[in-house]
C-alpha cells in the first residue's frame, strides 16, 4: 500500500508559475491541489475608472503569449457596449490575427513544451542536429513559430500586445509586400505541420477521460471568433449568456479560480473545438488529414496536442485562402457616441474560450469588468485527471520520480497558462 | 582550437505578464543556431526542466518584485550573477504589475484579505528598488530589436574579456 505525498513546487515548459501537491493515502488519492502561484495583478479593478477606449491594451497585459486574443475579446465586449458594428475587412482581419496567434501560440506549447517529453530530452535546444528527424523538427519548430508571428505582425503590429486592432476597426492594414512575404512563409511551413500533425498522431501517451466539453463554435468556418457557445450535450448558447452556465469554484490554495458547468468539471480548448466543430476545418486541411479526423471526438487529453497540431494546419490554410483573396484597403474606425452599456466579448484563445465583460457608465468610463480565461476552467479536469494518472501509476509501482514526469506531462497536454488565471480579484472564499 | 566556453545564462520570471519571456523565444526563431553555440541556459523554466542555481554571467529578470519569497530569490540571483539585467516594463518601472499600488483605500481595503492569505508584498516593486541592475530594457513588451542588441552587447564584452584571460 503507498502512502506518499508528492510536491512540485514548479513545474517547467508550462506559461506562468504554478506548482502541484498530490496526497496519496493507501492507494487512494485523497488531495490534489493544482496551485496556481502566480501574485495577482488585480487587472480587473484596475479598470475600473478607464476609458472605454483604454480597455483592449489594458486587458491585454493580463497574459504575454495570450495578449492578443484578450485584444479580441475586449474590443469584442467594448463595441457591444456601444452599438459598433465592425466591417466585414475587420472581421477578416480579426480572424487572421487569431490565425497568427493559434499557429506562434500552439508551436511554442508543441515543440518546445511538448516534444522534448516525446524524446526523452530535458529541452527542445538539446535535440540533435545530426540526427535526421531532430535536426528537421528543430528547424520546423522556429521556422512554424516564426511565420505565426510574421502573420501576426503584418495584422496586427506585433505578435504580443497588438498595437494595430482597436475598437472600430484597424489603424493599420497588410500591404502587398507583405502579404507576398507571409503567404511565402506559411505555404513554405505547411510541410512541416504536417510533419507535426504524424508525431503527435503517433505519440505513445495516452490519458482517457469522461468529461464535458465546450467551445464558441463560429457559425461558417472552424474558427475562433464569433458564433455560438456549444457543448458536448448538444446545448448551444448565446456569447452574452456565459454567466448563467458557469459558476466560480472558489479554491483557497490557489491565486486563481475554477470554473464548473452545472456543477461538473468541463474542458476547453483545442480538444473541445475538435470535438466540436472538426466538420468546418478548411477543404485543404481536411484532404490533408485523412483518418486522423476519425480520432475525434476524443476524450484522450493527450490529444489536446495533435488537435493543436491540426489547428496549425487549419489556420495556415485558412490564413492563405484569406491572403490570396482579399485586396484590403485603408478604412475609418466605426465610432459611436459614449452610453451606458454591457459588453461581452468571447473568443477561443488558444487555450480555450475566453470571456470578457464590460460595464460602461454613460461618461465613457468603466464601472465594472470580468474576464474567465481557459486555465480557470480547466483546472478541476487538470486535477482530476492528475489524481486518476497518479493512482494508475501506484498500481503499476511507478518510482515517485517516474510519475512526476508523467504528471508534468499530462499538465503540459492540458497546455495551461497561469498568467492569464491569477488576474482576478473577486474570489468570493470566506476570509479565515 | 579548444572550444570557448559558453556563456551562463538565467531567465527569470517575477509578477507579470510573461510577454518578455515570448518575445525571447520569438526572436530565438532566428537565432537559435547561435545561441546552441553560445549560450548554456543554467535556468529557464520556459524551456527546460533540469534548471540549476549555481552561477550565470547573464541573469535577466522579467516581472516585478510582489513577495517576500521574490525579493529572497532575487537577491540570490543577484549573487550568483556576474551581470543582471532587468528586462519590461514591470522589471524596469514595477508596472504594470505594480497597478495595486496607487489604487484607492477603497480599492485597497477590498483586496487586502488576498495580500494577507498569500503574504504580498505591501507595495509591490520594481528590480532594482531590491537589488543593483547592470542593464535596463524596457518595453511592454521589450523591443526584439533592442534586446537583441544589448544580448549581442554582453556577448562581446563576456568574449573580450575571455579573450584577455
Amino acid at each position: 500500500m503507498h502512502t506518499i505525498d508528492i510536491d512540485m513546487k514548479e513545474l517547467t515548459k508550462v506559461e506562468g508559475s504554478a506548482g502541484l501537491s498530490v496526497r496519496v493515502r493507501d492507494d487512494k488519492v485523497t488531495e490534489v491541489h493544482f496551485e496556481i502561484t502566480e501574485y495577482k495583478r488585480f487587472f480587473t479593478e484596475a479598470l475600473k475608472g478607464k476609458s472605454i477606449g483604454a480597455v483592449p491594451a489594458h486587458l491585454a497585459r493580463i497574459c504575454g503569449t495570450c495578449s492578443n486574443a484578450h485584444i479580441m475579446a475586449a474590443i469584442e465586449a467594448c463595441e457591444r457596449a456601444l452599438g459598433i458594428e465592425p466591417s466585414e475587412q475587420t472581421k477578416l482581419l480579426r480572424v487572421l490575427t487569431m490565425h497568427g496567434l493559434i499557429i506562434r501560440d500552439h508551436a511554442l506549447h508543441l515543440y518546445l513544451f511538448s516534444l522534448p517529453d516525446l524524446y526523452g530530452k530535458d529541452a527542445f535546444l538539446d535535440f540533435d542536429e545530426n540526427d535526421p528527424v531532430q535536426h528537421e523538427l528543430l528547424h520546423d519548430g522556429f521556422d512554424v513559430k516564426g511565420a505565426g508571428n510574421f502573420l501576426a505582425t503584418l495584422v496586427a503590429g506585433r505578435s504580443v500586445h497588438a498595437t494595430y486592432p482597436t475598437i472600430g476597426g484597424f489603424l493599420h492594414f497588410p500591404d502587398a509586400a507583405g502579404i507576398q512575404t507571409a503567404l511565402q512563409k506559411l505555404r513554405a511551413v505547411r510541410p512541416a505541420a504536417l510533419r507535426l500533425i504524424e508525431t503527435f498522431r503517433n505519440a505513445p501517451f495516452h490519458l482517457e477521460s469522461q468529461m464535458n466539453y465546450m467551445a464558441l463554435v463560429p457559425d461558417g468556418s472552424y474558427g475562433y471568433i464569433g458564433g455560438k457557445i456549444m457543448t458536448s450535450r448538444g446545448e448551444s448558447y448565446g456569447e452574452g449568456a456565459f454567466r448563467d452556465h458557469l459558476e466560480r469554484v472558489v479554491l483557497p490554495y490557489s491565486q486563481a479560480s475554477a470554473y464548473s458547468y452545472r456543477g461538473e468539471r468541463y474542458l476547453v480548448g483545442a480538444l473541445a473545438r475538435m470535438n466540436l466543430a472538426k466538420g468546418k476545418l478548411h477543404p485543404a486541411t481536411t484532404a490533408a488529414l485523412g483518418d486522423t479526423l476519425n480520432l475525434f471526438p476524443s476524450i484522450d487529453i493527450f490529444h489536446n496536442n495533435l488537435a493543436q497540431a491540426v489547428e496549425i494546419l487549419h489556420s495556415i490554410d485558412e490564413a492563405i485562402d484569406i491572403l490570396e483573396r482579399t485586396p484590403f484597403a485603408p478604412e475609418p474606425l466605426v465610432k459611436a457616441p459614449a452610453r451606458e452599456g454591457v459588453g461581452v466579448g468571447v473568443v477561443e484563445a488558444p487555450r480555450g474560450t475566453l470571456y470578457h465583460k464590460v460595464v460602461v457608465g454613460a461618461d465613457g468610463l468603466v464601472c465594472e469588468g470580468e474576464v474567465v480565461v481557459p486555465t480557470g476552467q480547466n483546472q478541476m479536469n487538470i486535477e482530476c485527471d492528475v489524481g486518476r494518472l497518479v493512482e494508475a501509476e501506484l498500481a503499476k509501482d511507478t518510482p515517485q520520480e517516474k510519475i512526476e514526469l508523467e504528471i508534468e506531462k499530462l499538465i503540459r497536454a492540458y497546455d495551461p497558462c497561469m498568467s492569464c488565471a491569477a488576474h482576478f480579484l473577486k474570489v468570493d472564499w470566506k476570509k479565515e | 582550437m579548444e572550444a570557448r566556453p559558453k556563456i551562463k545564462i538565467g531567465w527569470f520570471t517575477f509578477s507579470c505578464c510573461e510577454d518578455n519571456t515570448i518575445v525571447m523565444t520569438e526572436v530565438m526563431n532566428d537565432h537559435w543556431q547561435e545561441w546552441k553555440e553560445t549560450f548554456d541556459f543554467r535556468h529557464a523554466r520556459v524551456l527546460k526542466s533540469k534548471n540549476v542555481m549555481d552561477e550565470f554571467d547573464i541573469a535577466f529578470i522579467e516581472g516585478a518584485i510582489a513577495s517576500p519569497e521574490h525579493e529572497r530569490k532575487l537577491t540570490e540571483i543577484r549573487a550568483r550573477s556576474k551581470k543582471l539585467i532587468a528586462v519590461g516594463a514591470c522589471a524596469v518601472l514595477g508596472l504594470p504589475a505594480g497597478q495595486r499600488n496607487t489604487f484607492t483605500p477603497e480599492q485597497n481595503a477590498s483586496i487586502q484579505f488576498l495580500l494577507d492569505r498569500f503574504g504580498a508584498l505591501p507595495k509591490v516593486a520594481k528590480v532594482a528598488d531590491i537589488v543593483p541592475v547592470d542593464g535596463e530594457i524596457p518595453g511592454c513588451p521589450m523591443d526584439p530589436k533592442v534586446f537583441l542588441d544589448k544580448v549581442n552587447a554582453l556577448v562581446a564584452e563576456f568574449r573580450g574579456a575571455t579573450a584577455q584571460q
